[in-house]
């Protein structure tokens, strides 16, 4: 299964509101900097240097 | 005087003198219903046809014009089915399973529902509203005919409720003047600005949601497919979203967000509404529009939905945005949850703490309808400049992945909650499967004679699977059927078990279960069900 197009998300909706939930109170500035950190956080979690390359293209591409 | 605050799509229940208008000393009835919507039609029905004498008063005599709740859940359907109301509706009702969601000009995905084989009853049906109550009514007229003791009352509205701890003093208005009555039990389904909660004091709170919308039903005989369309800011209705869909009679809804800032007189004048409407279906289209009209919405709750011989049922108790169609549906199922509890104790076959646990399962289900409308309303309506940009995101990216789909909220389909933890709850095993544990509604499924929800509902029940159990002196109704491995009853309801007995409620809702249970094991879970 390609995760990068594939659903795998439990609990979608959950995950969205606790996602906003994070970033409530925040400037844009600090909300920069989380966003920053929980990239870096879930890209230890990915590991695999190919996805993440992959992962980059296709959101840069989406943008 | 009782004023008329909307007109009416049916006249269905025309004033008329009743006896007790005459009586010396007001006339006491088991339940009295406030409010002659479809929560309270349907409690009139379940209550009637459970041979409890009730009387609905309606401040009007019909009908509200305006489609309003449209889309009606298969679990609302089952409960009709049961209460015998919902052919007529099914038989009218359009049914949809493709979906498609457009942003800007383009369609970014479809998708097909694909409802999943084995009920009786589809997944939803969209429907106008004053056709659910007037069939509601319709099937009271049938129920009141065989004997069914339901009263309704129209052009009777409440002025004041006196609430005592063993009955409840109404005073009641009509065009011949106001006179009093009592009942032993009262329930409000008056709707979201409840006047009977007003009166009592109760707050309702919640958030309000800084958006508008506006309704526009038109008639449109256009070869368009019944579908469900869903637009992010398209160029007929910039930086919002606008949803399409189909009603019988060749009705459409289209619901334009707004936003917050607008003038609500000036977006109901055709001037405006017209021309957006055309841009929309495309030049040369012809539709007239059948109903206009611009809400805002909030999502609000009271903290208890009894108080003493008083009950809050639909509206009145707890308000939901209405994406995710869970405002009606969801006071259907109180209706569903209380019929049978306040039967249950009008009959002296359970006790006053029957009826607490109407707020603890609804309440429940109402926390549940509530967040998963604000959810979709937070994602429709993103509330800050981080919340728009993962939002953007979100959209950005499903054009290129379907990963992403599953976080696109243009709102959920409504489905009965799980009374996980309620104290009505019996003995479960983890062994059977998880879709059908204690606490959930039936899952219907196909049997040799006939659906299973048709066999299933109206008292209590013990359904066996491929089980030679019987409850030794225990008055209780036995629905026994058996399965080869590969049927649809085996997978929902023995998972990889040899044999289940399951113990069903009156509101089809599943109390206890197991593999192998004894006649105590039953008769105490049966107990646990009746509030102990």
């Amino acid at each position: 299964m390609d995760k990068l197009f594939t659903p795998n998300i439990e609990d979608a909706d959950g995950f969205y509101a606790e996602l906003l939930a994070a970033h409530e109170g925040l400037s844009e500035a600090e909300s920069h900097a989380l966003n920053a950190r929980l990239v870096l956080l879930l890209s230890n979690v990915v590991g695999d240097r190919a996805v993440l390359t992959r992962a980059f293209e296709l959101a840069k591409q989406a943008g | 005087m009782v004023d008329v605050r909307y007109e009416t799509a049916f006249t269905l229940y025309p004033y008329a003198r009743s006896a007790d208008q005459d009586a010396q000393s007001p006339v006491r009835h088991p339940v009295v219903i406030v409010g002659g919507g479809p929560v309270g039609m349907g409690m009139a029905l379940e209550l009637g046809l459970k041979d409890i004498p009730c009387v609905v008063l309606d401040d009007h005599d019909g009908v509200g014009v305006g489609s309003r709740a449209i889309c009606f859940a298969k679990r609302t359907l089952e409960i009709c089915d049961r209460m015998g109301a919902a052919d007529p509706m099914v038989d009218l009702g359009v049914v949809w399973n493709v979906g498609r969601v457009f942003r800007d000009e383009r369609q970014i995905y479809d998708f097909n529902l694909l409802p999943e084989e084995g009920h009786k009853r589809p997944a939803f049906i969209n429907l106008q509203q004053p056709y659910f109550e007037k069939f509601l009514v319709e099937r009271i007229r049938a129920a009141q005919a065989e004997g069914a003791p339901i009263e309704i009352r129209g052009k009777n509205r409440v002025l004041s409720v006196d609430s005592h701890d063993d009955h409840v003093v109404l005073e009641v208005d009509t065009p011949e003047g106001p006179y009093r009555m009592e009942a032993d039990y009262m329930v409000a389904c008056d709707g979201a600005r409840s006047p009977v909660r007003t009166m009592l004091g109760h707050d309702f709170t919640g958030r309000v949601f800084e958006d508008n919308f506006l309704i526009c039903d038109v008639k449109m005989t256009a070869d368009f497919p019944t579908e469900r369309w869903f637009w992010f800011d398209p160029p007929f209705n910039r930086g919002q979203s606008v949803l399409l869909h189909k009603q019988p009679d060749d009705i459409w809804r289209i619901d334009f967000q707004l936003g917050w800032n607008i003038d609500r007189k000036a977006v109901v004048q055709p001037e405006y509404y017209m021309p957006k409407v055309q841009a929309m279906l495309g030049e040369g289209v012809e539709f007239e529009p059948e109903w206009v009209s611009v809400y805002t919405f909030q999502c609000m709750s009271m903290d208890e939905y009894r108080h003493g011989r008083v009950f809050f049922a639909g509206d009145s108790a707890h308000q939901v945005s209405p994406f995710g169609a869970r405002g009606c549906n969801g006071g259907i199922q109180d209706v569903d949850n209380l019929g049978w509890k306040l039967a249950a104790v009008i009959k002296g076959e359970a006790g006053e703490r029957l009826l607490d646990t109407y707020q603890e399962e609804r309440k429940h289900g109402a926390d549940e309808n509530i967040l998963n409308s604000s959810r979709t309303t937070d994602f429709m309506t993103p509330k800050t400049e981080i919340a728009k940009l993962f939002r953007e995101s979100v959209l950005d990216l499903v054009e290129h992945t379907d990963a992403m789909r599953p976080l696109v909220n243009s709102g959920r389909l409504s489905v009965p909650c799980v009374y996980d933890g309620s104290s009505l709850n019996g003995a479960d095993d983890a062994n059977l499967p998880q879709r059908t544990r204690v606490g959930a509604t039936l899952v219907d499924a196909p049997t040799d004679r006939g659906w299973l929800i048709d066999r299933i509902g109206g008292r209590f029940q013990l359904f066996t699977v491929n089980s030679e159990f019987k409850p030794d002196g225990l008055e209780l109704d036995l629905v026994d059927v058996i399965v080869a491995p590969d049927d649809l009853i085996a997978e929902r309801y023995l998972g990889g078990a040899e044999q289940a007995v399951y113990l069903i409620r009156p509101d089809q809702v599943i109390a206890a279960r197991w593999v192998n249970p004894t006649t105590a094991d039953v008769s105490a879970a049966l107990k646990t069900a009746m509030g102990g």
